[in-house]
């Protein structure tokens, strides 16, 4: 493949959308899939047909839109239907005919939530069909790939990422040139390997699933310009068995890019080569973090082991290994393509670029949203989200799953950014943003990530396996109203203890819930401790009737 | 299933073909794999139990997931499993005496645009009531395979 061969297949791809004047866009990602979507597309195919409009009409499944509360969402010749039943597709292919767009179903795409989103990863999510690395290429694919392996040397891609100041959009937030810098240097005599984290444990956060399902060649082109900036041959997928779509556009973006000898052997006839294969996880949280992910790709528990030596040094199965979120490699072509000073003008002076979080929770319109760093809290939840619905008031906001915190209301002009989500005892996180309103006990919120971390807990380490159980029983005691004043210092204690000790980011960060909600929310855990009562009714108090 | 040329880190690998195609892990088919791999068992049977997604367990005839993420849990997952205790009398990892219905959770299956969601077999459901989450149930085991 050479860049005059990508311009071709370009050409041709422009071509044949042009010969159709209508195009019908059907979200098959899946949250609008469990809505219904795969319904609408059957019926909208089969009315096209009937109505022979085969040859003017043509109707594609795309990636996610965003707006996975409205769904199934559809866009036809540029305006956005949604909430469409398979019953409307005769509708809306009249509406072909006579030019008049159906105004049932008709969503306003001129809202906040269209028009504050700035997308540079989802540029292309709702606009190309992720099964065919076609459509991926002309909207500028693998150009960053080929133009970097024929014309750049390792140094130079090194550079653009740099200069970009691009973060890891894992959650921790560690630079992503320096990172991989550290990998190009290490001297190693054989193999170096890149892998991509598609472990998405949090619970409420699906943005890398949505990526690999909407564009999974825009991932895998960011990784082979990684592989090629720090020296590896081989790469793999680390993704969860639970994404079965996901796992599937894969497979399929991965043989259609060895097909087109854009991944393999000997990139665009340069003696660059870089394999990659797809591992499914199974279901561990803590394989999120980077060593326990190794363990799992090589084939053993899901374990982390202490750090030093960083897997930069001393990775997969010993050699130097650059491990990567999707959603960090997803904004490696475009930093390519227009250069690191473009993308470092977007975002704060500390956090670059944009970051796509899983709106979700009591919000009135969830979904998937990709905005500018530094943006307030409050004009993602009440303007792009749309306020709390059913006229409740907001409580908290939730970033960073059980890693991370609630921010209350006070905090709610907080511009997101790493430093900042910090500053209030939060974590960026990998971009789960979940919205609770008064109806939510902040006590059982934290019990409920507890539980989660305990169950998680790998148990090498003993801070983090016992020390996550005692926690859990000590908020179980709270939340039933057996508690007594001084399990409150205890609890606080502990959360002490667990933090500093554990092994991994998992206990490290496990007290996060508990100590952002006690910081905010402390008499919320007053009112069951001393007056057994649950101020918002959900917790059933062992002794008396539950209040509201 | 041997595309990985029978290497030890293939094991995840494996079990996940072996889980496709008899719904669950059995003794035997672990022994085969760690055998054929070179693996200790044990080291075969603690991945098996480690890793969440696997269970050693035979599944009822159907199965019914009901998602325990941060949104649906805050959007109400909690009656949901708390009817579907009422009507079988099973807790979430059990099945049904009759081997009929399994019941199980899931950490997040990702839909949390319409929390809270249960997933029958492989068809996602989602803004479930308690009510409405029984009714779908009891048509589920009812229909046929």
């Amino acid at each position: 493949m050479t860049s005059e061969e990508l311009q071709e297949i370009t050409a041709t791809e422009k071509e044949a959308r042009a010969r159709h004047p209508h195009h019908i866009c059907v979200c098959t990602a899946a949250g609008c899939l469990s809505a219904g979507s795969g319904e609408v597309k059957k019926a909208l195919d089969k009315e096209v047909l009937e109505s022979g409009m085969k040859d003017e009409c043509h109707v594609k499944g795309v990636g996610c839109m965003g707006l996975c509360s409205a769904g199934p969402l559809i866009v036809v010749d540029g305006a956005m239907y949604r909430d469409v039943k398979p019953d409307d597709a005769t509708d809306i292919v009249r509406s072909l005919e006579d030019g008049k767009p159906v105004k049932r179903l008709a969503c306003d795409t001129s809202a906040p939530f269209f028009t504050r989103q700035t997308r540079i990863v989802l540029e292309n999510s709702g606009r190309i069909d992720p099964e065919r690395i076609e459509d991926y290429i002309a909207e500028e694919g693998y150009a960053a790939l080929l133009a970097v392996v024929t014309e750049k040397r390792p140094m130079e891609v090194l550079d653009q990422v740099i200069k970009s100041g691009l973060r890891g959009r894992g959650g921790a937030g560690y630079p992503t040139g320096l990172k991989w810098s550290t990998v190009a240097k290490a001297s190693s005599s054989g193999q170096k390997y890149v892998i991509c984290n598609a472990d998405e444990g949090d619970p409420g956060a699906f943005m890398d699933r949505a990526v690999l399902e909407s564009d999974p060649h825009r991932v895998l082109e960011g990784m082979a310009i990684a592989a090629y900036a720090v020296g590896a041959s081989r790469g793999y997928i680390y993704v969860r068995a639970e994404y079965p779509l996901a796992v599937k556009h894969l497979r399929t973006a991965i043989r259609q890019a060895e097909r087109l000898e854009l991944l393999g052997n000997d990139i665009a006839g340069t003696h660059f080569s870089f394999k990659v294969e797809v591992r499914l996880g199974a279901g561990a949280f803590v394989c999120g973090e980077e060593t326990a992910l190794i363990a799992s790709v090589e084939g053993k528990r899901g374990t982390p082991r202490p750090r030093p030596p960083y897997p930069a040094q001393e990775g997969l199965w010993g050699h130097p290994t650059l491990i990567n979120n999707v959603e960090t490699f997803a904004n490696i072509p475009p930093i390519l393509r227009k250069g690191g000073e473009w993308f470092a003008k977007i975002g704060t002076a500390k956090s670059k670029g944009t970051k796509v979080f899983a709106l979700a929770g009591r919000v009135n319109n969830t979904g998937l949203i990709e905005v500018p760093m530094g943006i307030p809290l409050r004009e993602i939840i009440h303007e792009i989200g749309g306020g709390i619905p059913g006229g409740r008031n907001f409580k908290a906001v939730q970033t960073g799953g059980p890693s991370g915190g609630c921010i209350p209301a006070d905090h709610l002009d907080l511009p997101v950014d790493y430093e900042s989500l910090a500053k209030v005892g939060s974590i960026m996180g990998s971009g789960g943003m979940i919205v609770t309103d008064d109806s939510s006990c902040m006590v059982d919120v934290a019990k409920f990530f507890i539980e989660f971390c305990m169950s998680e807990s790998c148990g090498k380490c003993v801070p983090c396996r016992v020390g996550t159980t005692h926690l859990y029983h000590l908020l179980e005691r709270i939340s039933s109203g057996e508690a007594e004043e001084r399990d409150l210092a205890t609890l606080e204690e502990l959360c002490d203890v667990v933090r500093n000790t554990s092994l991994c980011g998992l206990g490290q960060s496990a007290p996060n819930p508990i100590l952002s909600t006690l910081h905010y929310f402390r008499d919320e855990y007053q009112a069951h401790v001393s007056e057994k009562r649950c101020p918002a009714g959900v917790c059933h108090m062992a002794d008396q009737e539950v209040k509201a | 299933m041997r595309r990985n040329g029978y290497q030890g880190h293939a094991l995840i690998e494996a079990l996940h073909s072996v889980q496709e195609a008899f719904g669950y892990l059995e003794p035997e088919g672990l022994r085969y794999v760690a055998q054929s791999l070179r693996v200790p068992l044990s080291q075969a049977y603690g991945a098996a139990t480690f890793y969440h997604f696997f269970t050693m367990k035979p599944p009822g005839r159907r199965t019914c997931v009901v998602c325990t993420g941060t949104a649906c849990y805050i959007n109400g997952a909690p009656a949901l499993l708390a009817a579907m205790e009422a009507k079988y009398g099973i807790k979430p990892g059990e099945t049904t005496p009759d081997g009929e219905l399994s019941l199980l959770t899931a950490r997040c299956v990702g839909s949390c645009s319409i929390a809270p969601v249960a997933v029958f077999e492989k068809d996602v459901v989602g803004r479930l009531t308690a009510a409405e989450m029984v009714a779908k149930a009891e048509r589920f085991v009812g229909h046929d395979v």
